[in-house]
């Protein structure tokens, strides 16, 4: 099981990936906590509701997040996980401020996949809030990452713009 | 200038903290090269052919004497007695050690500098006009913008990793000089008669392997909506440009493939759910940020000052410095002026440690302690009194900076090439000091009047070849270098790229062939017609005649450049 890098610490990640297979048409799995692929969930979604009390997705970099918000689905996700096949590829950044901003989605929202201490600042202000780091880096030292910057200027999923914020005072 | 408060001060204080624990975590193998790569470029810190190279930001290219002395002190120190200015502001250095870098920026962060988003795949500096704030056709002055959008720009966590570099100039002059059409982003003073004034949005230009000039996204744009609107362009590229493609990747290509209309839509769908949200502009905010740059306290003076007019006609070699590094000011009775880094034997935009010295201390004793950096790689200061203009000539002329051909064919602008560039296919500063050399005649050069050339070492065009009147663009030949020409090229409000005349030269033609292309200028010319003027009027076919009816044919190879459909 791998571990799970909170702003609070450490845990471990208790949420399942699909086994590999005929995606869209193998049966539901054994399991409590899985992160269903977008276009397992969206063909399979009465079936996973009735099944499981606890549904998570898995979204990756190229996913359409606007049939997401029309159906309504994100208060059934306790978890989303957004994947970076590469840690240099952002439009996982765009997804996370789009779910948290536009989508108003409350739960915990997951970066996987390489994912690196020196993204993990960026990270947390658009709206990650949990991470599972590529194998073999330091978690205990990417913790270190939170602190980079104490006041950056722009809004993000946390707070307004740094000229709002300035002296106090919101202009 | 912009001065720091406490806020800008930390966070390149924690920038260079950050950077240092990133080299360390290199050094201990912690970050794998493919790792460390794209956070030291996000750092300016390249790894070039002989050495590590810095490109330090000058944002939007203004400097102050205070910074230029830093500069003299890093080049001193931890490099060998000069450095680099680009055509996007910056300045770099060519030989630091990758270990000395965290100092490097500690010592800078000092005097209010850094190198934050030099390079990398994100937004890059601020491109504007070096004379903003004084130009007489200015009309919104672009300076306090520029610093919104620096400090909105750096360390923006949603676009720290775009498919491409991203870059953004303004200007709020009549008169384009931040080349509006080759930029992903160029905002260009639109204001209307009645209304506020705002910016025309440019968007998908670009020099560079694939060169386009951009489209209008949208025609006026108030300024307080400038950080959201920006906001909506950039989600649409980050989501939708293309990333398995390096050549493919910038945000021309895909406002290319979309087409201008349905960019646009799906700007404006982003935009509608950004519009009026926490990043909109305030007067509030834009007064605070104009008021940390101080206004110069400005003398009434008279319009045309006696003693620069007596002068300039006692002193022909100071008439005629004046005459091309001397521009109008919307003061009376001051000038910007412009500090030549042209100097024969010199490579272009290089400066010595000494040099950057002598120009803070007439940036100090002359206008106001600050500078800009030009797009043509020179130095400009912006306040200078006329009637002081004399003394300040013979203090830059003891300093090499007052070679008087700002703006003709030897005023080049060059990259630094093949000697120092990883990517470049050839040499490009042997090329200009050989033309530099083949017209050293002042009075030839000032007859032939307004001309640019621009060299680039390779296809991505660093020194803007293809928009020079003539441009020459070193290619890889068989393993030769060998040089492509363009004329007609330009900036300005009717920018557009130049026509390659043909088959590529090696370097030793070089000089004969802009020889060449001068002398049927020369022999075409009306009176008072400019380069551009006459290539305009003949077209390109009467210099490529010229050009290729002595030479071999059948050997050089096919031109280079991609046209765009
Ligand atoms: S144009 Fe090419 S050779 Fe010149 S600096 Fe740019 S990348 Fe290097």
């Amino acid at each position: 099981m791998s571990i799970l890098i909170t702003a609070e610490g450490f845990s471990e990640d208790v949420w399942q990936t699909l086994p590999a297979g005929d995606e869209l048409q193998q049966a539901l799995p054994e399991g409590a906590r899985f992160l269903f692929p977008l276009a397992f969930w969206q063909a399979r979604r009465a079936e996973i509701l009735a099944r499981y009390p606890h549904v998570g997705l898995w979204l990756e970099p190229d996913a359409e997040l606007s049939a997401l918000f029309e159906a309504g689905d994100l208060p059934h996700f306790e978890v989303i996980a957004i994947h970076f096949p590469r840690f240099a590829d952002g439009r996982g950044y765009s997804l996370a401020r789009l779910l948290r901003e536009r989508g108003q989605y409350a739960g915990e929202l997951r970066a996987v996949g390489d994912v690196l201490h020196d993204q993990l600042f960026a990270m947390r202000r658009v709206g990650f809030d949990a991470w599972v780091l590529k194998d073999g880096k330091d978690a205990q030292k990417a913790l270190s990452a939170f602190a980079t910057f104490q006041n950056p200027y722009q809004g993000d999923v946390r707070q307004a713009p740094l000229f709002r914020r300035r002296n106090g005072t919101a202009a | 200038m912009y001065r720091y408060d406490d806020y800008d001060f930390a966070l390149v204080r924690e920038r260079a903290t950050q950077f240092r624990d990133q080299v360390a975590r290199w050094q201990a193998g912690e970050l794998t090269e493919d790792e460390f790569r794209p956070l030291r470029l996000q750092n300016g810190l390249y790894v070039q052919r002989q050495a590590p190279m810095l490109r330090v930001a000058v944002p939007y290219g203004m400097i102050s004497s205070a910074q230029l002395r830093a500069l003299a002190h890093v080049a001193r120190t931890w490099d060998k007695g000069y450095g680099h200015f680009t055509t996007r502001h910056n300045l770099q250095f060519n030989w630091p050690r990758i270990e000395d870098c965290p100092d490097i920026l500690d010592y800078l962060a000092q005097v209010e500098m850094h190198a934050i988003q030099t390079s990398g795949n994100c937004i890059r500096n601020i491109t504007t006009d070096p004379f903003a704030g004084v130009a007489p056709d200015e009309v919104i002055n672009p300076l306090p913008l520029a610093e919104i959008l620096r400090q909105w720009s750096s360390f923006h966590p949603e676009f720290a990793f775009l498919p491409r570099k991203f870059k953004i100039a303004i200007s709020g002059a009549r008169e384009d000089r931040v080349l509006g059409w080759f930029n992903d982003v160029g905002l260009r003073l639109s204001a209307p008669e009645n209304g506020e004034p705002g910016f025309t949005v440019i968007i998908g230009g670009g020099l560079g392997r694939t060169p386009v000039r951009g489209q209008v996204l949208r025609e006026h744009l108030p300024w307080r909506h400038i950080l959201t609107y920006l906001e909506a362009i950039l989600r649409v590229y980050n989501l939708h440009g293309r990333r398995d493609n390096l050549y493919k990747a910038r945000i021309k290509i895909l406002v290319q493939s979309l087409g201008l209309e349905h960019f646009a839509q799906q700007v404006e769908a982003e935009w509608q759910h950004l519009k009026d949200g926490p990043a909109t502009l305030t007067q509030a905010e834009y007064d605070r940020v104009s008021a940390r740059f101080g206004a110069p306290a400005y003398k009434t003076l008279p319009d045309d000052d006696a003693d620069f007019v007596l002068r300039k006609a006692e002193n022909p070699a100071f008439a005629r410095w004046a005459a091309r590094c001397v521009h109008p000011h919307k003061q009376p009775g001051y000038a910007a002026v412009t500090l030549s880094l042209k100097a024969p034997g010199q490579a272009p935009g290089d400066i010595r440690a000494e040099q950057m010295e002598a120009a803070a201390a007439l940036a100090e004793q002359f206008s106001f302690g600050e500078a800009r950096s030009s797009q043509e790689q020179n130095l400009i200061l912006a306040d200078v009194e006329q009637g002081r203009l004399f003394e300040f000539w013979q203090i830059a002329r003891s300093a090499h900076l007052a070679t008087p051909t700002v703006g003709l064919l030897t005023d080049v602008t060059c990259c630094p090439g093949g000697e120092f560039c990883d990517l470049a296919n050839a040499k490009s500063v042997p090329v200009a000091h050989a033309i530099q050399a083949r017209f050293q005649d002042l009075d030839y050069l000032f007859d032939l009047g307004d001309l640019k050339l621009n060299i680039s070492g390779c296809i991505n065009a660093c020194s803007h070849h293809h928009v020079g009147h003539i441009g020459i663009l070193g290619v890889d030949k068989n393993n030769a270098e060998y040089y492509q020409i363009t004329i007609g090229g330009r900036v300005g409000n009717r920018a557009r790229v130049g026509e390659i005349i043909g088959p590529s030269f090696p370097a030793a033609e070089v000089p004969d062939v802009v020889s060449e292309i001068i002398g049927v200028f020369v022999e075409q010319r009306r009176p008072d017609e400019t380069f551009l003027d006459t290539v305009d009027r003949i077209g390109v076919a009467p210099f490529k005649n010229r050009v290729y009816t002595q030479r071999a044919h059948g050997t050089a190879k096919r031109p280079q450049q991609e046209s765009v459909a």
